[in-house]
């Protein structure tokens, strides 16, 4: 066996040469192989449409729970004579604190004036409001937390501060804190928001993981279909990676047409969707939400798609080329 | 050129394929091996390609100990020696021409040389007209020429043939020992295991005879007796 010297531009223009044939077998392979090549893709193609969906859907929840969690706040009602100022004050002392998201003041005009808004259709009440001839509202400040647990420690907070908010009179400018009617709902969705973002976080890994594990399956079957031709190759004496090389960039295409197929398969999908829970949930708009983040999830598909054909390939290939 | 030194091949269930077989090859040299099915020809085969271990003795190839190479080396040993086996083992979704090239690029051939040599091989075959066909769409004796220009087209020093003939009509053996003679004439080595009669007394070259993984004949000149 003798070795002859050979320059670094030439050992550098055979690497090339190997590639450009490497990627060009792998491409006619996938092209004729037919049959094999579509199961690939198929597959492929369902796991990448469950990565996409299973994406789409963590969005959904994620936003369905922000808006449920949004609708919760605790309002404050103030007596009709509390004084704007001491309100302000209260309302000043409210916002310095690190739970609480924000504070809207609705005074005593724009409370009635919503109310009347809310009760238009009512006769009835609008009558009476009529009849009343003077405001009976209070002004109200309705308070946001960051998250549902922490209404608490804004009540008890509330509390101790209200005690010291004193109209003329020595009565408490606060007439009513609605915190205690919203408590158990409070709760519940917090503990029920947690809970479910922990589930969907579960559930996505599982379903992801069994169906990767199915494309891993489908293409080592695949690769086993071919053990003759690699030991075929073997005897003709190509190396390892030479070998390997065009059944890598199979794995690749698969990965790359399945991305390409999922991500078009998943328009009409959440079209579907969207068109079949309208007016059930007050979650986002799924199409809306697919097409803004239309790059991020190609990316996603694109990256997952061909991580795992090339993946799957590799280690199925590697287990006929062992001597 | 290949050198056979008190070579015994046990298996782990120990069955003996080949017991103490010492011979050599000269470079040139058409040599064929005969002997019943399991007297030990395709391990023999085996271990001129590096498949096989020998579990006592050694075989070496131009004075280099084969079982000793090591395994990143085994690819470039392997192109100094072409292979035809009984069933063409031909790549399926490979064209004829591609099947031969296979050879040549894996081997880091250049391109034009690919170009100029694969057609001139395919015309030695005589099957330049079906050279974009695929191994589907040729006839056995068809695929054993392409299996054989595969074999030959980087130019090995020595062509093992496992059977070549095993799965092929008379005209079609007749076609493929002319062939394998041709090759010979131009000075390749060739090292053939058949059961054919025909084809060791048409021949009328060196035969080594085996059974039960010895050797019990080496006729120079030889005829097939079992």
């Amino acid at each position: 066996m003798t070795t002859q010297p050979v320059s670094t531009f030439y050992k550098m223009q055979n690497f090339l040469t190997g590639i450009r044939r490497v990627a060009k077998q792998g491409f006619v392979t996938f092209w004729r192989a037919g049959v094999v090549s579509f199961t690939g893709v198929f597959v492929s193609t369902v796991t990448l449409f469950i990565i996409g969906a299973v994406i789409i859907a963590n969005a959904f929840l994620g936003a369905t729970l922000t808006e449920l969690e949004g609708k919760v706040d605790v309002n404050v009602y103030f007596v009709t004579t509390a004084a704007e100022e001491d309100i302000m004050i209260l309302k000043g002392k409210l916002e310095a604190l690190p739970e609480v998201a924000y504070v809207e003041y609705v005074n005593r005009e724009d409370a009635l004036a919503r109310f009347i808004e809310r009760n238009k259709g009512d006769a009835d009440i609008t009558l009476a409001i009529d009849e009343i001839g003077e405001n009976p509202l209070g002004a109200v400040l309705n308070i946001k937390a960051h998250e549902p647990k922490q209404y608490l420690s804004i009540v008890s907070y509330l509390e101790t501060q209200t005690e010291n908010v004193l109209a003329a009179g020595n009565q408490s400018i606060v007439d009513e804190v609605n915190y205690a009617d919203n408590q158990e709902i409070i709760d519940r969705l917090s503990a029920l928001t947690t809970s479910a973002r922990e589930l969907g976080i579960f559930v996505s890994l599982i379903v992801i993981a069994m169906s990767a594990l199915v494309t891993a399956s489908t293409v080592r079957l695949a690769i086993y279909n071919s053990r003759q031709e690699i030991s075929v190759m073997r005897l003709v004496g190509a190396n390892n990676s030479y070998i390997r090389g065009p059944f890598v960039i199979e794995g690749v295409m698969y990965g790359f047409v399945a991305a390409i197929l999922s991500a078009a398969i998943l328009y009409p999908a959440t079209l579907w969707v969207t068109k079949t829970t309208e007016g059930v949930f007050g979650g986002i708009n799924v199409v809306q939400y697919y097409v803004a983040n239309l790059g991020q999830i190609l990316i996603i598909l694109l990256l997952s798609g061909i991580v795992l054909g090339m993946f799957s390939s590799y280690l199925a290939v590697r287990r006929y080329l062992k001597a | 050129m290949l050198k056979f030194d008190k070579v015994s091949k046990i298996y782990a269930d120990n069955s003996i394929a080949l017991a103490d077989v010492s011979f050599s090859v000269a470079g040139g040299e058409f040599i064929s091996v005969v002997g019943h099915s399991g007297a030990g020809k395709t391990t023999l085969m085996k271990m001129i390609l590096a498949e096989e271990h020998p579990s006592e003795g050694e075989v070496l190839f131009e004075n280099v100990n084969i079982h000793k190479l090591r395994r990143d080396r085994i690819p470039e040993f392997r192109r100094r020696i072409g292979t035809v086996f009984q069933d063409f083992r031909l790549l399926p979704n490979k064209t004829a021409y591609e099947n031969v090239a296979f050879a040549m690029e894996a081997a880091g051939k250049p391109d034009e040389l690919i170009q100029t040599d694969v057609p001139e091989v395919l015309e030695l075959v005589g099957l330049v007209d079906k050279m974009w066909n695929f191994p589907g769409q040729l006839s056995g004796g068809e695929q054993q020429r392409v299996a054989i220009a595969r074999a030959i087209i980087n130019q090995p020093d020595m062509l093992v043939a496992d059977e070549p003939t095993g799965n092929l009509d008379p005209v079609n053996t007749f076609d493929v020992v002319q062939i394998l003679k041709k090759i010979n004439d131009l000075g390749t080595t060739v090292f053939l295991a058949t059961h054919n009669k025909g084809v060791i007394d048409f021949l009328g070259k060196r035969v080594i005879t085996m059974e039960k993984g010895k050797i019990i004949r080496d006729d120079p000149t030889g005829k097939y007796v079992l």
